[in-house]
């Protein structure tokens, strides 16, 4: 936790014109980990590329944050689930291979 | 290069008003949105296809311009002079934009779209706002045999002109997917850079079967050896190997050799097994005297 870089979640503001409040919401819901340091708020670099996913899927898609978890939690799925299909696929392929 | 019916597109009659235009965009923006359809090539194409019929039908000025000329846009005034411009803008191949990104580049739009529109420049994208901080991320697709990846397989790869050395750790599997930090495109207003991701892609150029860190493979024996046991010279991943064939050996009988399979990936020295499976030949053609063997044998059972 400690070696990791960390950006000022007011220079994200900034960049995406919005509040602070907004990140405030994301923590609450869980969706995001704010590191608070010496009166900052801060969000780990590896973390930005969520956050900018949160911010489109509610700005391009007007999706509510509670909507946004679920969401993720549904990629999540799908994505443990192309894994396992790819796997299977390949048994398969294997197995199509012996007859 | 074709013309596009963008009101099929986005499955409207031509007379569809601004906010059926709209309505239609988003219902199938959020079908297809990249955010939503992990590592799916398919949506990700028509999301840029929705995304161009948008950015023109909900455009006063574009639509006026994509109704009057659309189908003739071969013949319109300023065809020529925006080929010219076209070709000029045209990019650099190697890694595409990934697909978790938005922040379209000139390549997300149709050769339609730019002859008609002109390139990306001209002025119509939604907002500054969806100018990333972090940069983009960037996925590439990396081929390579199957016996590569049995040791460490260093590589240099060319990303957007960018010289990247990477090594591909033994074991890996196909379609994993390696993450290299940073090396994607350059942040925005001091922002982190994108990562690439590289999808390996294995074909297998030999003839074990791999599964996870097994390697499985068919082995013909004749009959006889079956029967009476003997020996065998067999090929592994890397040497040969000798096999005692025990007396009556069954078919489909399987033989673990311990660590002659696959490396496990990131784990020096850690190898999977083999497995063989023995199929049995057995004898065709019988001459006169065989047969009488045979029955010879038939009667004594």
């Amino acid at each position: 936790m400690e070696n990791q870089k960390l950006v000022l979640v007011e220079t994200l503001c900034v960049h995406y014109e919005i509040e602070t409040s907004f990140f405030e919401s994301l923590e609450e819901i869980g969706l995001i980990v704010l590191v608070r340091e010496n009166e900052g708020i801060y969000i780990s670099e590896e973390k930005v590329t969520d956050f900018e996913k949160v911010l489109r899927l509610h700005e391009e898609l007007n999706v509510n944050l509670e909507g946004i978890d679920v969401i993720f939690n549904l990629v999540k799925k799908v994505e443990e689930l192309q894994i396992e299909l790819a796997l299977v696929k390949q048994r398969l392929g294997y197995l199509n291979k012996e007859i | 290069m074709d013309f596009i019916d963008y009101y099929k597109t986005l499955g409207l009659a031509q007379t569809a008003s601004p906010e059926e235009i709209k309505k239609a965009y988003r219902k199938l923006a959020r079908k297809y949105h990249p955010d939503v359809n992990p590592d799916n090539k398919e949506s990700e194409r028509k999301f840029k296809e929705i995304n161009e019929a948008n950015e023109v039908l909900s455009n006063p000025e574009n639509r006026t311009k994509y109704d009057k000329y659309g189908k003739d846009w071969k013949h319109g005034e300023d065809y020529e002079r925006q080929q010219q411009n076209r070709r000029r803008s045209q990019g650099q191949g190697g890694a595409r934009q990934g697909s978790s990104g938005q922040g379209f580049s000139d390549s997300d739009f149709s050769e339609y779209f730019e002859s008609m529109f002109g390139g990306g420049g001209s002025g119509f994208r939604q907002s500054g706002r969806n100018v990333k901080y972090k940069g983009q991320d960037l996925t590439a697709e990396l081929h390579l045999n199957l016996r590569d990846v049995y040791e460490d397989f260093p590589q240099v790869l060319d990303v957007n002109g960018n010289k990247i050395r990477v090594t591909i750790a033994a074991g890996i599997e196909n379609g994993q997917t390696i993450k290299i930090p940073g090396k994607g495109s350059p942040g925005a207003n001091g922002g982190p850079n994108g990562d690439l991701y590289i999808k390996i892609q294995l074909k297998n150029d030999t003839d074990f079967n791999r599964m996870g860190n097994n390697l499985h493979k068919n082995i013909e024996l004749d009959l006889y050896t079956a029967m009476l046991g003997g020996e065998l010279l067999t090929d592994t991943f890397d040497g040969k190997v000798k096999l005692k064939i025990a007396p009556e050996t069954q078919n489909d009988t399987k033989v673990k050799l311990k660590g002659k399979g696959f490396p496990v990936y990131k784990k020096k020295g850690e190898f999977g097994d083999l497995i063989l499976s023995y199929t049995i030949t057995l004898p065709k053609n019988l001459t006169e005297k065989e047969k009488e063997l045979f029955i010879e044998l038939k009667t004594l059972r």
